[in-house]
Protein backbone atom coordinates (compact mmCIF):
# COMPACT_ATOMS: atom_id res chain seq x y z
CA UNK A 1 0.00 0.00 0.00
CA UNK A 2 1.52 3.48 -0.94
CA UNK A 3 1.95 5.31 2.24
CA UNK A 4 0.81 9.25 1.58
CA UNK A 5 3.11 11.94 3.57
CA UNK A 6 1.90 14.89 5.16
CA UNK A 7 3.06 18.16 3.75
CA UNK A 8 1.64 21.42 5.21
CA UNK A 9 3.41 23.52 3.32
CA UNK A 10 1.71 23.00 -0.19
CA UNK A 11 -1.72 22.46 1.29
CA UNK A 12 -3.13 26.01 0.39
CA UNK A 13 -1.44 25.90 -3.18
CA UNK A 14 -2.53 22.43 -3.56
CA UNK A 15 -5.93 22.04 -1.81
CA UNK A 16 -7.65 25.81 -1.23
CA UNK A 17 -9.85 25.71 -4.28
CA UNK A 18 -11.10 22.60 -4.06
CA UNK A 19 -12.35 22.46 -0.37
CA UNK A 20 -13.44 26.07 -0.96
CA UNK A 21 -15.82 24.63 -4.12
CA UNK A 22 -16.80 21.55 -2.02
CA UNK A 23 -17.90 23.97 0.71
CA UNK A 24 -19.56 26.72 -0.96
CA UNK A 25 -21.83 23.74 -2.46
CA UNK A 26 -22.96 23.01 1.15
CA UNK A 27 -23.12 26.80 2.98
CA UNK A 28 -23.42 28.86 -0.41
CA UNK A 29 -22.07 32.50 1.19
CA UNK A 30 -18.44 33.18 0.63
CA UNK A 31 -17.00 34.39 3.77
CA UNK A 32 -18.58 31.41 5.89
CA UNK A 33 -16.70 28.94 3.58
CA UNK A 34 -13.56 30.67 3.37
CA UNK A 35 -13.50 30.92 7.48
CA UNK A 36 -14.45 27.30 7.07
CA UNK A 37 -11.49 26.10 4.69
CA UNK A 38 -9.12 27.82 6.99
CA UNK A 39 -10.06 26.18 9.84
CA UNK A 40 -9.95 22.61 8.35
CA UNK A 41 -6.39 24.06 7.27
CA UNK A 42 -5.88 24.95 10.87
CA UNK A 43 -7.49 21.76 12.20
CA UNK A 44 -5.29 19.70 9.74
CA UNK A 45 -2.20 20.92 11.56
CA UNK A 46 -2.98 20.65 14.95
CA UNK A 47 -3.90 16.99 14.54
CA UNK A 48 -1.17 16.26 11.95
CA UNK A 49 0.18 13.54 13.75
CA UNK A 50 -3.35 11.64 13.80
CA UNK A 51 -2.67 11.34 9.52
CA UNK A 52 -2.05 7.48 9.29
CA UNK A 53 -1.08 7.97 6.02
CA UNK A 54 -3.96 5.42 4.54
CA UNK A 55 -5.80 8.01 2.32
CA UNK A 56 -4.63 10.68 0.33
CA UNK A 57 -4.04 14.61 2.20
CA UNK A 58 -6.72 15.73 0.15
CA UNK A 59 -9.36 12.60 1.33
CA UNK A 60 -8.16 13.51 4.97
CA UNK A 61 -8.60 16.73 4.90
CA UNK A 62 -12.25 17.20 2.72
CA UNK A 63 -13.14 14.59 6.07
CA UNK A 64 -12.12 17.59 8.59
CA UNK A 65 -14.08 19.71 6.94
CA UNK A 66 -17.49 17.84 6.68
CA UNK A 67 -17.13 17.59 10.30
CA UNK A 68 -16.80 21.43 10.63
CA UNK A 69 -19.44 22.17 8.58
CA UNK A 70 -21.70 20.15 10.45
CA UNK A 71 -20.59 22.14 13.29
CA UNK A 72 -21.23 25.11 11.61
CA UNK A 73 -24.43 24.27 10.99
CA UNK A 74 -25.24 22.78 14.65
CA UNK A 75 -24.15 26.61 16.05
CA UNK A 76 -26.09 28.87 13.67
CA UNK A 77 -29.13 26.77 14.49
CA UNK A 78 -28.79 26.60 17.95
CA UNK A 79 -28.99 30.70 18.27
CA UNK A 80 -31.49 31.02 15.26
CA UNK A 81 -33.41 27.91 16.27
CA UNK A 82 -34.42 29.01 19.70
CA UNK A 83 -35.60 32.46 18.72
CA UNK A 84 -37.25 31.65 15.40
CA UNK A 85 -41.19 31.35 15.28
CA UNK A 86 -41.67 28.11 12.83
CA UNK A 87 -44.83 29.14 11.48
CA UNK A 88 -46.57 26.25 9.04
CA UNK A 89 -48.96 27.00 6.46
CA UNK A 90 -50.30 23.48 6.15
CA UNK A 91 -51.02 23.09 9.68
CA UNK A 92 -53.81 20.25 8.54
CA UNK A 93 -53.41 17.74 6.17
CA UNK A 94 -56.71 18.64 4.61
CA UNK A 95 -56.28 21.75 3.25
CA UNK A 96 -55.26 22.57 0.06
CA UNK A 97 -52.14 24.95 0.12
CA UNK A 98 -53.10 28.86 0.82
CA UNK A 99 -52.17 29.64 -2.90
CA UNK A 100 -52.17 27.28 -5.65
CA UNK A 101 -48.57 28.16 -6.64
CA UNK A 102 -47.16 26.76 -3.71
CA UNK A 103 -48.71 23.01 -4.56
CA UNK A 104 -47.26 22.92 -7.95
CA UNK A 105 -43.92 21.37 -8.92
CA UNK A 106 -41.88 24.15 -10.28
CA UNK A 107 -40.27 22.64 -13.50
CA UNK A 108 -37.44 25.23 -13.25
CA UNK A 109 -36.53 24.38 -9.25
CA UNK A 110 -33.15 21.95 -8.85
CA UNK A 111 -33.24 19.04 -8.27
CA UNK A 112 -31.05 16.97 -5.64
CA UNK A 113 -30.11 15.02 -8.91
CA UNK A 114 -29.32 18.16 -10.22
CA UNK A 115 -26.86 19.86 -8.01
CA UNK A 116 -25.33 16.48 -7.50
CA UNK A 117 -23.95 16.16 -10.87
CA UNK A 118 -22.96 19.32 -10.81
CA UNK A 119 -20.68 19.09 -7.70
CA UNK A 120 -19.25 16.28 -9.77
CA UNK A 121 -19.02 18.25 -12.26
CA UNK A 122 -17.31 20.97 -10.44
CA UNK A 123 -15.10 18.66 -8.87
CA UNK A 124 -14.15 16.99 -12.55
CA UNK A 125 -13.08 20.39 -13.60
CA UNK A 126 -11.06 21.38 -10.94
CA UNK A 127 -9.44 17.96 -10.91
CA UNK A 128 -8.34 18.60 -14.67
CA UNK A 129 -7.16 22.43 -13.36
CA UNK A 130 -4.81 20.87 -11.12
CA UNK A 131 -3.03 18.69 -13.80
CA UNK A 132 -2.80 21.56 -15.77
CA UNK A 133 1.14 23.54 -15.39
CA UNK A 134 0.45 25.84 -12.38
CA UNK A 135 0.75 29.01 -14.48
CA UNK A 136 -1.63 27.84 -17.08
CA UNK A 137 -4.17 26.66 -14.82
CA UNK A 138 -3.43 30.17 -12.83
CA UNK A 139 -3.99 32.56 -15.96
CA UNK A 140 -7.27 29.90 -16.94
CA UNK A 141 -8.53 30.54 -13.63
CA UNK A 142 -8.06 34.07 -13.60
CA UNK A 143 -9.95 34.70 -17.05
CA UNK A 144 -12.72 31.74 -17.08
CA UNK A 145 -13.49 31.45 -13.75
CA UNK A 146 -12.92 34.83 -12.11
CA UNK A 147 -13.60 36.73 -15.13
CA UNK A 148 -11.16 38.92 -15.24
CA UNK A 149 -10.01 41.00 -18.29
CA UNK A 150 -7.52 40.68 -20.54
CA UNK A 151 -5.56 43.53 -19.91
CA UNK A 152 -5.73 43.08 -16.01
CA UNK A 153 -4.12 39.42 -16.07
CA UNK A 154 -1.37 40.93 -18.67
CA UNK A 155 -0.77 44.09 -15.83
CA UNK A 156 -0.63 41.52 -12.97
CA UNK A 157 1.43 38.42 -14.13
CA UNK A 158 3.45 41.13 -16.59
CA UNK A 159 2.71 39.23 -19.68
CA UNK A 160 1.80 40.71 -23.18
CA UNK A 161 -1.68 39.99 -24.61
CA UNK A 162 -0.43 37.56 -27.21
CA UNK A 163 1.18 35.73 -24.51
CA UNK A 164 -1.54 35.42 -22.71
CA UNK A 165 -4.25 33.96 -25.59
CA UNK A 166 -1.01 31.05 -26.26
CA UNK A 167 -1.60 30.01 -22.43
CA UNK A 168 -5.45 30.10 -22.46
CA UNK A 169 -5.41 28.60 -25.91
CA UNK A 170 -3.06 26.03 -24.95
CA UNK A 171 -5.10 25.43 -21.18
CA UNK A 172 -7.95 25.24 -23.15
CA UNK A 173 -6.84 22.67 -25.34
CA UNK A 174 -5.89 20.69 -22.29
CA UNK A 175 -9.08 21.16 -20.14
CA UNK A 176 -10.91 19.50 -23.08
CA UNK A 177 -8.96 16.85 -23.44
CA UNK A 178 -9.40 15.92 -19.97
CA UNK A 179 -12.46 16.63 -19.61
CA UNK A 180 -13.79 14.82 -22.71
CA UNK A 181 -13.33 11.62 -21.33
CA UNK A 182 -16.08 11.71 -18.59
CA UNK A 183 -18.12 15.32 -19.42
CA UNK A 184 -18.13 15.95 -23.22
CA UNK B 1 -6.99 43.08 -38.09
CA UNK B 2 -3.66 43.45 -40.55
CA UNK B 3 -4.45 46.61 -42.92
CA UNK B 4 -5.26 44.81 -45.81
CA UNK B 5 -8.78 42.55 -44.51
CA UNK B 6 -8.16 38.92 -45.44
CA UNK B 7 -10.98 36.69 -45.90
CA UNK B 8 -9.18 33.78 -45.66
CA UNK B 9 -7.14 33.52 -42.14
CA UNK B 10 -4.69 30.41 -41.58
CA UNK B 11 -5.73 27.97 -38.87
CA UNK B 12 -4.18 29.40 -35.64
CA UNK B 13 -5.39 32.70 -36.45
CA UNK B 14 -8.92 31.07 -36.47
CA UNK B 15 -7.97 29.44 -33.27
CA UNK B 16 -7.57 32.35 -31.77
CA UNK B 17 -10.40 34.36 -32.85
CA UNK B 18 -12.18 31.32 -31.52
CA UNK B 19 -10.72 31.31 -28.20
CA UNK B 20 -11.43 35.13 -28.07
CA UNK B 21 -15.50 34.22 -28.83
CA UNK B 22 -15.10 32.27 -26.11
CA UNK B 23 -15.00 35.07 -23.75
CA UNK B 24 -16.90 37.56 -25.46
CA UNK B 25 -13.22 39.68 -26.82
CA UNK B 26 -14.07 39.25 -30.46
CA UNK B 27 -15.32 42.02 -32.84
CA UNK B 28 -17.58 41.78 -35.39
CA UNK B 29 -14.95 41.66 -38.52
CA UNK B 30 -13.20 38.42 -36.83
CA UNK B 31 -16.48 36.32 -35.81
CA UNK B 32 -17.66 36.80 -39.35
CA UNK B 33 -13.79 35.69 -40.85
CA UNK B 34 -14.53 32.44 -38.27
CA UNK B 35 -17.48 31.24 -39.35
CA UNK B 36 -15.99 31.76 -42.83
CA UNK B 37 -13.04 29.20 -41.73
CA UNK B 38 -15.03 27.37 -40.38
CA UNK B 39 -17.34 26.55 -43.58
CA UNK B 40 -13.97 24.79 -44.83
CA UNK B 41 -11.67 23.81 -42.11
CA UNK B 42 -13.23 20.55 -40.41
CA UNK B 43 -10.28 20.53 -37.96
CA UNK B 44 -10.95 24.07 -36.71
CA UNK B 45 -15.25 22.92 -36.59
CA UNK B 46 -14.27 20.45 -33.93
CA UNK B 47 -12.10 22.77 -31.92
CA UNK B 48 -14.34 25.72 -31.84
CA UNK B 49 -17.31 22.77 -30.85
CA UNK B 50 -15.25 21.48 -28.45
CA UNK B 51 -14.35 25.19 -27.13
CA UNK B 52 -17.85 26.08 -26.66
CA UNK B 53 -18.91 23.14 -25.07
CA UNK B 54 -16.06 23.42 -22.21
CA UNK B 55 -17.54 26.67 -21.61
CA UNK B 56 -20.98 25.59 -21.08
CA UNK B 57 -19.64 23.07 -18.86
CA UNK B 58 -17.95 25.97 -16.84
CA UNK B 59 -21.21 27.64 -17.01
CA UNK B 60 -23.28 25.12 -15.96
CA UNK B 61 -20.83 23.67 -12.76
CA UNK B 62 -20.37 27.04 -11.14
CA UNK B 63 -17.29 26.09 -10.32
CA UNK B 64 -15.68 28.80 -7.73
CA UNK B 65 -12.43 29.78 -6.27
CA UNK B 66 -10.86 31.35 -3.83
CA UNK B 67 -9.33 35.10 -5.03
CA UNK B 68 -5.72 35.25 -4.78
CA UNK B 69 -5.69 38.15 -1.99
CA UNK B 70 -7.35 35.99 0.66
CA UNK B 71 -5.10 33.01 -0.66
CA UNK B 72 -1.95 34.93 0.58
CA UNK B 73 -3.92 35.81 3.82
CA UNK B 74 -4.41 32.61 4.56
CA UNK B 75 -1.19 31.66 3.44
CA UNK B 76 0.54 33.93 5.86
CA UNK B 77 -1.53 33.13 8.75
CA UNK B 78 -1.31 29.32 7.77
CA UNK B 79 3.01 29.71 7.85
CA UNK B 80 2.81 31.54 11.29
CA UNK B 81 0.83 28.59 12.93
CA UNK B 82 2.93 26.47 11.37
CA UNK B 83 5.97 28.33 13.00
CA UNK B 84 4.71 27.86 16.20
CA UNK B 85 3.64 24.35 15.57
CA UNK B 86 7.44 23.62 14.73
CA UNK B 87 8.59 25.30 17.94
Amino acid sequence: MPDHKIDPNKWIDLYSDYLFNYTITRVSDREIAQDLVQDTFFAGLKSMKNFKGEASERTWLISILKRKIIDHYRKINSNKGKAEVRMSYNSDTESEGDWLEERVADPFDKTAEDTLQNEELGNAILNCLSKLPKKQAHVFKMKTIQGFETEVICNELNITASNLWVIIHRARTAMADCLKENWF
Amino acid sequence: MSAKMKIMIPCDEANHVCDKTQYKEANLWEMIILNIHLIYCRACRKYTKNNTKLTNIIKTSNVDCLDDDCKEKMKEEFNQALKEQSI
